[in-house]
C-alpha cells in the first residue's frame, strides 16, 4: 500500500506546500530588504532586526501575546481537563447538553464570539460603575475603582473561553478509550480516588491533554479577531499591531519579528523530530 | 457515585454560562434594541438591504470550502499512505504556517498579487506580457489579480486549508488497516475500496473540516479588506463596521451577527444530517 | 509532539519573563493618548517621559469614525484624543468631552488665533489645535502625464482602475459634493444622495481600486495606485519616498481641517493629559513634530520658524512649494471649507449611505 505513492501524488504535495510557504518565504526575504518596499529588492540589511528590539510597541505586543497565550493555555488546560472528567461522569443527557454548549465557541464565527464578549464586558462595566458608585457612597472603607476598561484581563478571559473547548475535545476521546476497570482495580488495591487519578487516569489521558494544550496555544497565538474585539485599547497583541499596520504600511520590523518567531518554532520542531526519530531507531534496535 | 465526580464540571459550566451563553444572550438583546432604547424589530427590517452581502459571503465561502476540500482531501489521503516519518514531517509543515500571523501572511499575498507585485513583475520579466501583446495586439501591462473576488477566495483557501487537511488526515490515519485488507481480500479493487470503505469512514473528518473552513470564511473581515480592497463588503466587514468601524451601530451589528449565526447553524445542522456523524473529529 | 510542547512552553516562559521584566513596575503616572498612526514624532514621547516622569501610552485609530466607535462602545481608557473638527463637534454635542483647564495649558497662548474659536468649539472650551491642513488629490506624475486640477479625475473616465478613493464617509462624499458644486456642509438630502450616486456609479464602473486610508502610502509610493485623495501632510511623507508624486488642491475647492487635542469626560488622568497637551503646544515640540509628520502646526512661532529649522536640520533650504502644500496660503484656503458638525439626521444618512456604498 505504501509503495504506490506515485510521483504525481508527490508532485501535488510539493505544489500545495509551495502554495503554503510562498508568502512566508516572501516575508522572510523582505525582512532583510534595505528599504520599506514590499516588492522591490534594494539590497541586504540586518537593520530591521536591530531596530526591532528598540521598538516599544512591538516588544510590548510580543510580551502581551506570549503572556496571554501562555496563561490562557495553562488555565484552559487545567480547567478543560477537569471539565472533561466532570462531563465524562455525567448522565448522558446532561453530557449532551454540555458538549453542545462547549462546541459553541468552536463552531461560532470568531467575529460573533468577539462581538458578543465585547458586549458582555461593556454591559458589565456599566453595571460595575453603578455598583462601585453606590458602594463608595455607602461606605468609606474600601474605594472601588469606578471605571473599568477592557485590557489584559478581558483579553485573557476571552482566550481562556475559546481555548477550553479544544482541550476538552482532545481529552474526551482519551477518557472514552480508557479501560474503566483500571480505576476500579486501582481502588480495589487500596488507592483513594485521588491517587487513582494521578497514577492511573492522568498517564492514560496525557497525550490528549498535551495535544489539547498545543492546539490551544497555537490558537491563542494565531488569534486576531477575538482579541481585536476584547482587548480594548490598552493591551495589544502582535496580531493587533500587525492589523493596525496593514492599514498603513507594515514595517519590515514586523517581518523581522515574525521571521524570528517562525524560525524558532521551526528549529525546535526539527530538533524534537530528529531526537524522536533517533530514539525510535534506538528502541527498534534494542528490540532486535 | 457517578454524579459526585460530575461535580468537576461545575466550575466550567459556570464559566460557560457566564462567557459563552451570556454573551450570546447579549447579542440577542442588542439585536432587538433600538439605538434610542426600547424593544424593536427595526434592526431586522433593514436586513433586506444586506441580502446582497449575505449572498456574496456565502457564495465566496462555499467556493473556498469546495476548493479546500478538493485540495485537502487528496493531500490528507496521500500523506496517510506515506511512511510514518514522512507523515510526521508533513503534518508539522501543515501546522507550522499558523505560527506566523495570518494577517501577515495575507498581507504577503497582497505583495505577490498586486498590479506591480511580485507575480506581475515576474511575468513581465520573463516576457509574458510582450508575448501576449505581440500575439493578440492587446496592450496588457499586468494581470489584474488583487482587489478581486478571486483574490479573496484565494486568501480564504490559503488561510483555512490546514483546517481542512488536519481533521481529514486524523480520521483516515486512524482507519483500521485490517478493514481495508478485508475489503481487498473480498475482491474489491482500490477504487472500490476507496469508494466503499475509506470515503464513508472518513466522512466525519470531512464534515468537521468543512465546518472549520466554511465558518471562518463566511465571517472573515481582514482578508476581504486586504485582498479585496474593501470594494465588496463581506458579512464580517459589515459587522465590524457597526462595532469598531465607520458606521457605529452595535444594535444593527448584533442583528446581522445573529442572523448570520442562525443561518450558519442551520447549514451545519443540515450537513450533519447527511453524515449522521455524532462523533466529532479532532485535529491531530 | 509532547516534547515540542514542553520546549515551547519553557521557551515562552523565559521569553515572557524577560520581556515583562523589562516593562518596568506599575504605579507610575501615565497618560493614554489616542491619535492617528504615525502622527507624532516618537522622540517627543520619550522627551516628555524624561521631563515629567509621566509614561505615555500612545495608541492609534484609523479614522475619526473608528475613534468615535471605540469611545462610544466604552471599555477604552483614553485620556487625550486627537479627532478632527467635525467629529469634535459631534462629540461635544453628545457630551463626551471634558472642559479643559486652560490654566494648566499656558502654551495655548502660542496658538495662532486663526485656529481658535472655530465652528466646532466656538468658545474654545474643549480643544487645543494640534495640526491643520488640506485635503487634496495626490497623483503620480510618471503615470499621469497631464496636470490635474479637478476632482473629475476621480469620478470619470480615463484613469479608471488606477485610482483610490479615500476610505471615510465624510471625505469621500465631501469630494463628490465639491465636484458637483455643493457645499461639504450641506444638509440637503437630495444633494447628498446625488453625491452618493456619483460615487456609487464610479465604483460600479470600476473607477476605484478600493477605498483606502493609510494603505495609500504604500500603494502611491510603489506606483500601484496612480491617483488618490488624501491629506497634504501625508503627501509630503509619500513625496519623501517617491518624488514623482504631486499634490493639488482642486479648483472646485476642498476641505481644510483642524485636528485638535481633547480630553474625554471622566478621564482618569486629566492632569497628566493637560501636561501632555501643554508640552505638545511648545514651539520646540511643534517644530520637531512638523518636521517628522509634515503636518502644519497651529503654533504661530513654529509656522514662521519652520523653513529656517528645516534648513538648519537638513542643510538645504526648504522648497517653498512644499512649504505651501504643508501650510496652505490664504489663496488656497479661500476655496476650502471647514467641515461643520452635521445634524444627527444627516450624520445618520452619511453612515447609512456609506454602508450601502460598501455593499454596492
Amino acid at each position: 500500500m505504501k509503495k504506490n505513492a506515485s510521483w504525481l501524488n508527490r508532485f501535488f504535495m510539493v505544489l500545495v506546500f509551495l502554495f503554503l510557504y510562498a508568502p512566508i518565504f516572501v516575508l522572510i526575504v523582505f525582512s532583510f530588504n534595505d528599504s520599506q518596499s514590499r516588492t522591490v529588492w534594494q539590497g541586504f540589511t540586518l537593520r530591521w532586526y536591530a531596530e526591532l528590539f528598540r521598538d516599544r510597541q512591538i516588544m510590548s505586543a510580543l510580551s502581551t501575546t506570549l503572556l496571554v497565550s501562555l496563561l490562557a493555555t495553562l488555565i484552559a488546560t487545567a480547567a478543560g481537563t477537569m471539565a472533561a472528567l466532570g462531563f465524562f461522569n455525567m448522565r448522558k443527557r446532561w453530557r449532551g447538553v454540555c458538549m453542545t454548549v462547549n462546541s459553541i465557541p468552536m463552531t461560532n464565527a470568531d467575529i460573533v464570539t468577539g462581538v458578543s464578549l465585547c458586549l458582555l464586558f461593556v454591559a458589565f462595566f456599566g453595571g460595575w460603575e453603578a455598583f462601585a458608585g453606590w458602594c463608595n457612597g455607602v461606605q468609606g472603607l474600601i474605594r472601588l475603582p469606578s471605571r473599568l476598561h477592557m485590557g489584559f484581563g478581558t483579553l485573557l478571559i476571552a482566550h481562556i473561553t475559546f481555548n477550553i473547548p479544544y482541550v476538552i475535545l482532545n481529552v474526551m476521546p482519551k477518557l472514552r478509550q480508557m479501560d474503566k476497570n483500571l480505576i476500579d482495580a486501582a481502588q480495589d488495591l487500596g488507592c483513594t480516588w485521588m491517587q487513582a487519578f494521578w497514577k492511573v487516569v492522568l498517564p492514560e489521558i496525557k497525550p490528549g491533554i498535551v495535544s489539547g494544550a498545543l492546539i490551544a496555544f497555537t490558537m491563542s497565538v494565531d488569534d486576531f479577531i477575538i482579541s481585536y474585539f476584547t482587548a480594548g485599547s490598552s493591551a495589544s497583541t502582535l496580531a493587533m499591531v500587525v492589523y493596525g499596520m496593514t492599514k498603513r504600511r507594515i514595517s519590515p520590523k514586523i517581518n523581522a519579528i515574525s521571521s524570528l518567531l517562525f524560525i524558532t518554532v521551526l528549529t525546535l520542531l526539527i530538533i524534537v523530530n530528529v531526537r524522536e526519530a533517533r530514539m525510535e531507531k534506538q528502541a527498534a534496535r534494542r528490540r532486535l | 457515585m457517578k454524579n459526585k465526580r460530575a461535580l468537576f464540571a461545575v466550575p466550567y459550566v459556570g464559566w460557560m454560562t457566564l462567557f459563552v451563553v451570556a454573551p450570546i444572550v447579549m447579542v440577542v438583546i442588542y439585536a432587538f434594541t433600538a439605538a434610542s432604547g426600547g424593544l424593536t424589530l427595526e434592526n431586522f427590517s433593514r436586513m433586506g438591504t444586506y441580502a446582497v452581502v449575505f449572498t456574496r459571503s456565502f457564495k465566496l465561502a462555499l467556493i473556498a470550502t469546495v476548493i479546500c476540500l478538493l485540495i485537502g482531501y487528496p493531500l490528507a489521503y496521500w500523506i496517510s499512505r506515506e511512511g510514518p516519518g514522512f507523515q510526521r514531517v508533513a503534518m508539522m509543515l501543515i501546522m507550522l504556517p499558523m505560527w506566523m500571523n495570518f494577517l501577515l501572511r495575507t498581507y504577503s499575498w497582497m505583495s505577490i498579487l498586486e498590479n506591480t507585485g511580485l507575480l506581475n513583475r515576474f511575468f513581465s520579466a520573463i516576457g509574458l506580457f510582450s508575448l501576449i501583446n505581440g500575439l493578440s495586439g492587446a496592450s496588457i501591462e499586468y494581470f489584474p489579480m488583487i482587489n478581486t473576488q478571486g483574490a479573496v477566495v484565494l486568501g480564504m483557501v490559503y488561510n483555512y486549508l490546514p483546517f481542512m487537511i488536519l481533521p481529514i488526515y486524523s480520521v483516515i490515519e486512524k482507519l483500521d488497516g485490517s478493514l481495508l485488507e478485508a475489503a481487498r481480500d473480498l475482491g474489491a479493487d482500490s477504487a472500490r475500496v476507496f469508494r466503499k470503505v475509506i470515503l464513508p469512514l472518513s466522512l466525519p473528518g470531512v464534515l468537521s473540516g468543512v465546518t472549520m473552513v466554511f465558518v471562518p470564511s463566511v465571517s472573515t473581515f481582514a482578508i476581504s479588506k486586504l485582498l479585496g480592497g474593501s470594494n465588496e463588503l463581506l458579512l464580517g466587514d459589515l459587522i465590524e463596521q457597526q462595532f469598531l468601524g465607520t458606521a457605529y451601530n452595535p444594535y444593527l451589528g448584533s442583528a446581522i451577527a445573529l442572523v448570520m449565526m442562525i443561518v450558519v447553524v442551520v447549514c451545519m445542522a443540515m450537513m450533519n444530517r447527511f453524515g449522521e456523524g455524532e462523533e466529532q473529529a479532532v485535529m491531530l | 509532539m509532547k516534547k515540542t510542547f514542553a520546549f515551547l512552553l519553557a521557551l515562552t516562559m523565559v521569553l515572557t519573563l524577560c520581556l515583562t521584566g523589562c516593562g518596568g513596575g506599575g504605579g507610575e503616572r501615565t497618560v493614554n493618548v489616542c491619535g492617528w498612526g504615525e502622527n507624532i514624532d516618537p522622540d517627543l514621547i520619550n522627551q516628555f517621559e524624561r521631563e515629567t516622569g509621566i509614561r505615555v501610552n500612545y495608541q492609534t485609530a484609523e479614522s475619526n469614525e473608528t475613534m468615535y466607535a471605540l469611545i462610544r462602545q466604552g471599555g477604552t481608557d483614553y485620556d487625550v484624543i486627537v479627532p478632527s473638527d467635525y467629529m469634535i463637534g459631534q462629540m461635544i454635542d453628545e457630551g463626551l468631552l471634558a472642559e479643559l483647564d486652560y490654566g494648566n495649558i499656558p502654551n495655548f497662548a502660542l496658538i495662532d488665533s486663526r485656529y481658535k474659536n472655530l465652528s466646532y468649539d466656538p468658545e474654545n472650551r474643549y480643544t487645543v489645535p494640534y495640526t491643520w491642513g488640506t485635503l487634496g488629490i495626490i497623483y503620480n506624475s510618471s503615470i499621469v502625464e497631464e496636470e490635474i486640477d479637478s476632482w473629475d479625475v476621480l469620478f470619470s473616465g480615463k484613469y479608471s482602475g488606477q485610482t483610490g478613493m479615500i476610505g471615510n464617509p465624510r471625505d469621500a462624499i465631501g469630494a463628490a459634493l465639491l465636484y458637483l458644486g455643493y457645499s461639504v456642509n450641506t444638509t440637503d438630502e437630495a444633494e447628498i444622495r446625488e453625491a452618493y450616486e456619483l460615487l456609487s456609479s464610479a465604483k460600479s464602473n470600476g473607477m476605484y481600486q478600493g477605498f483606502f486610508m493609510d494603505q495609500l502610502y504604500d500603494k502611491m509610493e510603489a506606483g500601484e495606485t496612480a491617483i488618490c485623495t488624501y491629506y497634504a501632510g501625508d503627501f509630503l511623507t509619500m513625496y519623501d519616498n517617491n518624488p514623482d508624486l504631486r499634490y493639488v488642491v482642486p479648483r472646485e475647492g476642498s476641505n481644510w481641517f483642524v485636528d485638535a487635542m481633547c480630553v474625554l469626560k471622566g478621564a482618569e488622568h486629566k492632569e497628566e493629559a493637560e501636561a501632555w497637551i501643554n508640552f505638545i503646544c511648545k514651539t520646540d515640540s511643534c517644530l520637531a513634530n512638523m518636521d517628522y509628520i509634515w503636518y502644519a502646526s497651529p503654533n504661530t512661532e513654529a509656522l514662521e520658524q519652520y523653513p529656517a529649522y528645516y534648513e538648519e536640520k537638513n542643510g538645504e533650504a526648504l522648497d517653498p512649494e512644499l512649504y505651501e502644500i504643508m501650510a496652505a496660503p490664504a489663496s488656497v484656503l479661500d476655496r476650502c471649507e471647514v467641515y461643520e458638525n452635521l445634524p444627527p439626521e444627516t450624520q445618520q444618512l452619511y453612515s447609512q449611505l456609506w454602508v450601502e456604498l460598501g455593499i454596492g
